[in-house]
């Protein structure tokens, strides 16, 4: 119990120090304005990445209809903030709510597929949420919604990815978790155990289309704008990406993916002819040589680096 | 709107449909083959049709080509870029897990797509007319001849793929293989050879299909590919996927559906409509319209 503490906190104090470097970086200037997007833009896809991979990785049920969870999340939070002058954290709160609650509305029927016919299903109902927001003048219709306060800041956005992994890390390891995993292990086998099969899937997609939610407004409250466009299944397919490369039930591996594909697009951005080439590439040829994802389903922790560093005598000591 | 007119409009929408919807159901035919044979849903198959749609454009625009000629070569040009794609993205994941291939179609998709944007230019082409457009009247109902030479196309090329996979020897080799793969090899198909037989007729349909659309709406653009792929994916999951009539029968009701709703309603909720189809079979048939309810045994 002890020892799990002492984790906990020393991973805490790595948080704020990582926070700090990077803040501290941010006041004296040497990230200028588009690193400092871009690292805003990877602590999103962080948030989407992790709980797409409770939904995908940890919980097994194939869903690719992220997008749109994100865009309800990015329009309400908008919504709450210009035309009911609410502040922020309500906002945030808010577009929780609505696309956890949306999750749930839309879990509790599809989750009764499997498989590519839940992708598929999924794909649908995103694209559904997308072409309804396209129809509502009251947001704006096809010319999005405009004039968004930029609200969303490096603080914001770390500190809410940090509770993101958090709440996804606890509840992997908790009771729940476990009921998840045994759903993706074998759906029949834990059903026979007494596991509520159903009950796990629907929360699991509850609480990752909740945090896409929450990504969402922070994305919103970033661009200055909600655009229909910015969320068709081509951003979907963007995030399932993300967790896929980074490994399906790895959530140190989402983070990697999150950060690895955000970086290299960055990177690329200053050949935008080629940017998308490259970007394609890339993933076929990471997909071949590594189709289990970078991390498999391994997590990176500082056991790993322990043994790497003392050698061969410590890391025999572990094996049991 | 009286009943007259009413009845006027609901037929020429129903022209319109289906001939929008066989294109739909070439496309369709080719998600539905790939995946009765390896379980893949080829989201790259869109741009297949799109690269079709391009190849007929050169054969046609630059040199100078009529139009069965060129139909033939981008067909052929088509199945061999399947053909190139299933054996270099493909098959070396044959054994990986089925998500990391669909990752992969999805890096296929994006490289076709922008590849070919920067071949040759994101602007949108114009299709040289290949026909002269005639306009027909059928009592009060408008029907043209691109119209015409789509349906009869379509029809044509469908009945050939319906004589391959019944009557031939890579068809029954086709069915074999989708019908069990294991048991396929075991009686000494090439399962590979298979596979790739079945991205080239796929992929040939689709870029039938292409040049079809090129000379329906002469204008064709690198990523005009996506929407109808989705569409024509839809389309196979109604009729049933893996089931090539199914593919048929989606792809036509997909038009028809999208047509009347753009009619009658308003065309920015036609997409909405096709996936809210979509939704519904999932959810009352999952198996499709022609699918057979198959138990899932313990």
């Amino acid at each position: 119990m002890n020892a799990v503490r002492k984790r906990d906190l020393l991973s805490l104090l790595g948080c704020v120090a990582l926070y700090a470097v990077i803040q501290g970086l941010i006041m004296v200037d040497i990230l200028g304005p588009f690193w400092q997007l871009n690292i805003v833009l990877i602590c999103i896809n962080i948030i989407l990445a992790v709980s797409l991979n409770l939904i995908n990785g940890f919980t097994g049920q194939f869903s690719i209809g992220h997008a749109g969870f994100m865009a309800v999340g990015a329009y309400l939070g908008a919504v709450m903030t210009v035309k009911l002058h609410l502040p922020f954290i309500v906002a945030i709160i808010a577009a929780a709510a609505a696309a956890g609650l949306l999750g749930f509305i839309i879990g509790l029927p599809t989750l009764r597929l499997s498989g590519d016919y839940l992708a598929i299903a999924t794909l649908g109902l995103g694209e559904i949420i997308r072409i309804t927001i396209l129809n509502i003048s009251y947001v704006g219709g096809a010319s999005g919604f405009m004039g968004i306060p930029r609200y969303t800041t490096f603080t914001w956005a770390f500190f809410l990815m940090i509770l993101t992994i958090f709440v996804i890390k606890n509840l992997i390891n908790s009771s729940h978790g476990r009921a998840c995993i045994s759903v993706r292990e074998n759906e029949i086998a834990a059903e026979a155990m007494g596991v509520d099969t159903t009950r796990y899937k629907v929360m699991a997609f509850t609480i990752g289309a909740a945090f896409a939610g929450i990504a969402g407004s922070l994305f919103s409250h970033y661009f200055y704008i909600a655009h229909p466009a910015s969320f068709t299944f081509m951003r979907s397919f963007d995030i399932l990406t993300m967790v896929v490369l980074g490994g399906l039930g790895s959530i140190t591996g989402s983070i990697t993916g999150a950060l690895l594909l955000t970086f290299i697009s960055a990177v690329l951005a200053s050949y935008p002819e080629w940017r998308m080439v490259i970007y394609s590439l890339m993933l076929i040829v990471l997909m071949l040589y590594r189709p289990q994802g970078l991390l498999g389903n391994h997590e990176i922790s500082l056991a790993i680096f322990k043994r790497l560093m003392g050698g061969v005598k410590s890391g025999n000591a572990q094996n049991k | 709107m009286d009943f007259a007119s009413f009845l006027q409009q609901l037929g020429q929408q129903l022209i319109n449909g289906i001939s929008l919807g066989s294109i739909y159901a070439l496309i369709a035919l080719g998600y539905t083959m790939i995946y009765g044979i390896i379980r893949l849903i080829n989201f790259a198959h869109g741009d297949i049709y799109m690269l079709g749609a391009y190849f007929g454009y050169f054969a046609t625009a630059i040199l100078k080509m009529s139009f069965i000629p060129s139909l033939i070569i981008a067909m052929v040009l088509a199945a061999i870029t399947g053909m190139v794609i299933e054996r270099a993205a493909y098959r070396p994941l044959r054994s990986a897990p089925r998500i990391a291939v669909l990752i992969t179609a999805i890096g296929v998709s994006l490289f076709l797509e922008y590849g070919s944007m920067l071949l040759v230019t994101p602007q949108p082409r114009t299709f040289p007319a290949v026909f002269p457009a005639e306009i027909y009247n059928v009592g009060g109902l408008v029907l043209n001849s691109q119209q015409i030479v789509i349906l009869a196309v379509s029809l044509i090329l469908m009945l050939v793929l319906n004589y391959v996979v019944h009557y031939t020897k890579s068809g029954k080799a086709m069915r074999a293989v989708s019908y069990d793969t294991d048991a396929a090899k075991l009686m000494g198909i090439d399962v590979d050879k298979v596979i790739s037989f079945t991205f080239a007729v796929g992929s040939a349909l689709a870029a039938a299909a292409g040049v079809l659309v090129g000379i329906y709406y002469n204008s064709i653009d690198p990523l005009m590919g996506i929407m109808p792929g989705l569409k024509a994916f839809v389309a196979a999951v109604l009729g049933g996927i893996g089931i090539i009539p199914g593919a048929m029968l989606g792809g036509v009701l997909m038009g028809v559906i999208e047509a009347l709703v753009s009619g009658f309603f308003s065309s920015t909720f036609r997409d909405a409509a096709a996936f809210g189809i979509l939704i519904l079979i999932l959810l009352f048939r999952p198996s499709g319209l022609l699918g057979k309810n198959v138990r899932e045994k313990v």
